[in-house]
């Protein structure tokens, strides 16, 4: 009975969440536009949808998930599991951490898979492109980048190197990327920064970082422990603009290898 | 297909894309932290609700947000009200940002930062004023960001340019915004769009391309959640400079 009344209250919590987006549509719709969408009933059970499938999905998250992967964040980055007793050195080497980059390219890549923005806006691609672009994977490439960027992000807070230095060398790399890229597929690729981190990887990306600042000497938990979700944005534009170029140059190599053929007697 | 042959393949898209987190928990938990499971009816009732939850959302996404985006982008093109779309984009940024959960706690712990190192005074009121202060910094931000990719989008500008520019900004910005606030900015952009608002706004701009003319949805409908993980960084940024 403790799991309806949770399922009840994240019912609650998400209809609190969705009104002032529901009061801005209604307000837009109604006083603006003026005029009802042809299919309003099917969008109404749309919503409810969303709002069900929200819910339980943060249930189930907070159920199984979130408890399990915050509690291995903090036991891989206990004193214990990383030097094998209860005094930390005082200058630990970045290799102890080995698991800790394992385990945080392992949990963004899965958590990423998982996101349900990143399936909307899979989804939309795949439609727009007429079937071109494939949803599946695009999410995968999504998913390569997050573990990428989340491992490199806790080398960071290992060695304590400054921040900004990553991120724009992060930014140079992606406009090096974009000269190259076709140009129908930036947009797309821009955006999959934005949409990795939400409802799944934040907690437990966050959780990761918190728990690896406060492991390591002479690391501020509250300003070292900010910053895997910057990776988490940054290196998706990376792997996105180079999974889709590489698709392109194979796609070009192939017609031109066919050309040649052709072209032989 | 039948209704109920539809929702069983969500399902199994659903646990499917479960799949690698289970496999990742199980793998850590099993061979390298050497510790049983806690719990395992708990997990798998809670696995059961994500799955569920899963396949819902995205019939939901199918059946409501996007054709809703859809025809909002259609009824706004064909009115021609280019202030009322702008407005509308503005209030979409704002509305849903203002009162995200993920942006709640991230403007909490960083007035914290800012009460601990004597930055702003260490009592609960300037810590709650500062939290405050910082979501509507970030919500704006959001706001404005909508508005200029509308506006991008209507134009047909390339969005590279932008988006590099605004890298540019960023950069030169951090080396003047105090270095507690540079890792609190850096995430914003990435914890502003949430669920409910990407589909919303994918749909949006995707119908808008495709009503105008001259306009390609892929080259030009994408892009609006670019621009709203780009302006909370600036506008942080900012904000950690002038206060």
């Amino acid at each position: 009975m403790a799991l309806l009344e949770h399922i009840s209250d994240t019912v609650l919590g998400t209809i609190f969440d969705i009104l002032p987006i529901a009061a801005i549509l209604l307000f837009f719709q109604f006083l603006v536009i003026r005029e009802k969408p042809v299919n309003l009933a099917q969008i109404a059970w749309g919503f409810l949808y969303v709002l069900m499938g929200l819910s339980l999905f943060l249930v189930g998250l907070e159920q199984a998930l979130f408890p399990i992967g915050e509690t291995m964040a903090r036991q891989l980055t206990s004193t214990q599991f990383l030097y094998g007793s209860d005094v930390a050195p005082t200058a630990p080497h970045w290799q102890d951490f080995i698991w800790v980059y394992v385990f945080a390219a392992a949990i963004g890549f899965a958590t990423t898979v998982a996101e349900p923005a990143l399936i909307a806006v899979s989804v939309k691609a795949n439609e727009v492109s007429g079937g071109a672009l494939n949803a599946w994977g695009l999410r995968v490439a999504v998913a390569v980048g997050v573990a990428v960027g989340v491992a490199v992000g806790t080398f960071r807070i290992v060695t304590g190197t400054p921040l900004p230095l990553y991120i724009m060398a992060g930014y140079v790399v992606v406009m090096l990327q974009t000269l190259r890229a076709p140009r129908g597929i930036v947009p797309l690729a821009y955006d999959s920064g934005g949409v990795t981190t939400s409802t799944v990887t934040v907690p437990v990306v966050t959780a990761l970082g918190l728990g690896l600042a406060s492991a390591i000497p002479g690391r501020s938990v509250l300003i070292d422990g900010f910053g895997l979700i910057a990776f988490a944005s940054v290196f998706p534009i990376m792997s996105v603009l180079g999974y889709t170029t590489a698709a392109a140059w194979r796609r070009r190599r192939k017609a031109a290898s066919k050309r040649d053929e052709e072209s032989q007697p | 297909m039948s209704q109920v042959q539809r929702f069983f393949r969500l399902l199994l898209d659903a646990a499917r894309d479960l799949l690698p987190i289970v496999a990742v928990i199980f793998v850590f938990q099993v061979a390298v932290i050497r510790q049983p499971f806690p719990d395992l009816a708990g997990i798998l009732t809670g696995l059961a609700l994500v799955v569920l939850g899963l396949a819902l959302f995205v019939q939901g996404l199918e059946l409501g947000l996007f054709p809703l985006g859809e025809s909002m982008a259609q009824a706004f093109a064909r009115k021609g009200n280019l202030t009322a779309l702008l407005v509308f984009a503005f209030c979409l940024g704002f509305g849903t940002t203002v009162a995200e959960p993920a942006l709640i706690a991230v403007a909490d712990k960083a007035a914290a930062v800012a009460g601990g190192d004597g930055h702003i005074a260490d009592t609960d009121a300037a810590r709650q004023s500062y939290a405050f202060n910082l979501r509507v910094t970030v919500a704006l931000s959001v706001g404005f960001a909508l508005v200029l990719g509308v506006f991008r989008i209507l134009k047909g500008w390339p969005i590279h340019y932008m988006i590099i520019g605004g890298y540019v900004l960023v950069v030169v910005l951090t080396n003047f915004a105090p270095d507690e606030i540079v890792g609190i900015a850096y995430d914003s952009g990435g914890v502003t769009t949430s669920t409910i608002t990407v589909p919303l706004v994918a749909a949006l701009g995707v119908g808008l391309a495709s009503r105008i003319r001259g306009r390609n949805p892929l080259m030009d409908g994408f892009g609006l959640v670019a621009f709203a993980s780009l302006t909370p960084m600036i506008f942080v940024l900012v904000f950690g400079m002038v206060t």
